[in-house]
């Protein structure tokens, strides 16, 4: 900490946090014409008009007030319902279901919600950009575990256990994950949801990508034997309904969690837009076929481009969730910083550098394969080209 | 029909184009057996052709004229509404034909390059078949969605190049 400017007009928290490392690239990238982009961490469809619409036709009929603050009561019915028929989760609208403004403010609450100064969270590696930073922000320490390309990502009770120490509050775990497209199925999840009782956890699962599982069926932490009493679990509709610019997330917690998030949002957001809650009542209502049309894609993306990376020699492990590849570029001896810039410098296909999702995501590159195939069978012959000048 | 095969039917009609090689990587196949369900597809008529979906209104001299025509027609014994289908459908000018059910029998849709060659099409053509009872023609004025494809710019990708 000692190397970080002080401005005396800003807190040191604040300080202390490092600027994203993705914001390097988006400046290098938006700056250039005529690149493909593999680096956006977000659906390519558009918000199936039946949403669009009933979020407009709520404008129309004048829902223009402040919600409930924990969201309108048929969309946390309908969170409820919708949780249960999926992923075998019981939560109560009225006292456990909370619709927040993304994911993310889900875990900024829950984050805030829970710990006190000095407190550790373990952060499961590579992951999103943001888990780092709001643990950070409400005070904590994060400790990070790294996974890495031969477990596939995965991450074992063991290396956590390592990890833990007696300021360990909560564990933060993201599977499917963003970056690297990891799943884990029951059996592994059990191993954990063990260690969580042994000592004692917090576990907050974030299964914004819990849709897009596309070998096996998605396990909700929540669902494991004891786990719902001490799980926070995060989703929203930002990936699977195509809503990220909606900023629509919801957080189911047993009451008590639940009450202390709910009195964080209340105080700092009122209420989620409630125009985007009635698009989403809609999204949950109108049934899973879009969910199933838009998976199906993306698995048949996921199988071309990994197969593709494997072909033209990239070590990719088949990812078996969210829109993401997450190749291994170790061979080339660039870093993945290098190897990410030369791409996109020299072939116009931004990708994301791997290190900037924490321990574990060096030597790799994000590939978002949310993205036409015209675009991944274009990008797949550029890393090519670069690939053959760098070998 | 199995899965794979499903898949394969779904991929090829939102892109006739795909290659064999791309096709078998999406779905998980090797080349040579997606050659076989595409074959078998083939064979058993499922898959009749592959075209491509054209603006021809972009197309100076193509222009043309295209027209939906209720037919109200008798149908007759033993072969139904067949039997007039196939002497309307034999026109190379007729581009679809469909039974339908409510206030008209056959629907047919009629292209060519101008107005008075589909008024003499209906009049010299279709209205002198025997079972034909009356025709109803309406004109196409502009083309917005055609098999599934806006046309115009459809909608775009509005997405920031590079987000977490």
């Amino acid at each position: 900490m000692s190397n970080i400017k002080t401005n005396s007009r800003l807190s040191h928290r604040v300080q202390t946090i490092k600027p994203s490392g993705i914001r390097r690239f988006f400046d290098l990238a938006s700056k250039m014409d005529n690149i493909i982009s593999l680096g956006v961490g977000e659906p390519d469809f558009i918000t199936p008009w039946n949403v669009r619409e009933a979020s407009i036709s709520s404008l129309e009929r004048g829902f223009t007030a402040y919600s409930a603050n924990a969201g309108i009561i048929e969309l946390r019915r309908e969170i409820s319902a919708y949780m249960s028929k999926r992923f075998s989760v019981q939560y109560d609208p009225e006292q456990e279901v909370l619709v927040t403004v993304g994911a993310s403010e889900a875990i900024d609450i829950g984050m805030r919600a829970i710990l006190d100064e000095g407190d550790e969270v373990i952060i499961v590696e590579p992951s999103f950009v943001s888990y780092v930073p709001l643990v950070q922000m409400a005070g904590g320490v994060p400790v990070s575990v790294g996974t890495n390309n031969q477990d596939n990502f995965k991450v074992s009770a063991q290396q956590i256990e390592a990890a833990i120490t007696d300021r360990t509050k909560a564990l933060m775990l993201c599977f499917p994950n963003n970056p690297t497209g990891a799943t884990m199925n029951r059996e592994e999840m059990i191993e954990i949801a063990q260690l969580a009782e042994r000592h004692d956890l917090l576990v907050f699962s974030d299964e914004i990508y819990a849709e897009l599982s596309y070998d096996e069926q998605h396990v909700s932490f929540a669902s494991l034997p004891n786990m719902k009493d001490r799980t926070i679990l995060i989703s929203g509709f930002s990936k699977s309904f195509a809503m990220t610019g909606w900023r629509l997330g919801f957080v189911l917690a047993p009451p008590d969690l639940l009450a202390a998030m709910l009195k964080l949002h209340q105080y700092s957001l009122m209420c989620a837009p409630t125009m985007a809650q009635y698009g989403a009542l809609e999204a949950l209502q109108s049934g899973m076929d879009d969910i199933e049309r838009m998976k199906q894609s993306y698995k048949q993306r996921r199988n071309y481009v990994v197969k593709s990376f494997k072909e033209i020699g990239l070590d990719c492990h088949i990812p078996g969730g969210a829109f993401y590849a997450f190749p291994s570029i170790e061979k080339t001896g660039l870093s993945s910083e290098e190897f990410a810039e030369k791409l996109l410098l020299e072939e116009r296909v931004a990708v994301v550098p791997g290190h900037v999702f924490g321990k574990g995501g060096e030597g790799h590159i994000r590939c978002s394969y949310a993205t036409s195939m015209d675009n991944l069978e274009q990008s797949v012959e550029r890393i090519q080209r670069l690939l053959s000048r760098v070998l | 029909m199995n899965e794979k095969a499903l898949e394969v039917l779904q991929i090829i009609e939102g892109d006739g184009r795909v290659t064999i090689q791309t096709l078998a990587k999406m779905v998980d196949l090797t080349e040579e057996e997606v050659k076989n369900i595409l074959k078998k597809l083939e064979d058993e008529k499922v898959i009749l052709s592959y075209s491509a979906v054209i603006d021809w209104s972009k197309v100076e001299t193509q222009e043309g004229v295209t027209a939906v025509i209720d037919v109200k027609v008798t149908p007759q014994r033993g072969v139904g509404f067949d039997e007039v289908a196939e002497r309307i459908y034999r026109f190379p000018e007729v581009k679809a034909l469909y039974l339908m059910s409510g206030a008209y029998d056959l629907s047919v849709v009629i292209e060519g390059n101008s107005m008075s060659q589909i008024a003499r099409f209906v009049s010299e053509k279709l209205s002198t078949i025997d079972t034909v009872i009356s025709t109803t023609t309406h004109f196409q004025l502009k083309k917005y969605k055609h098999d599934g494809v806006v046309f115009d710019q459809g909608e775009e990708d509005h997405r920031i190049v590079v987000t977490p």
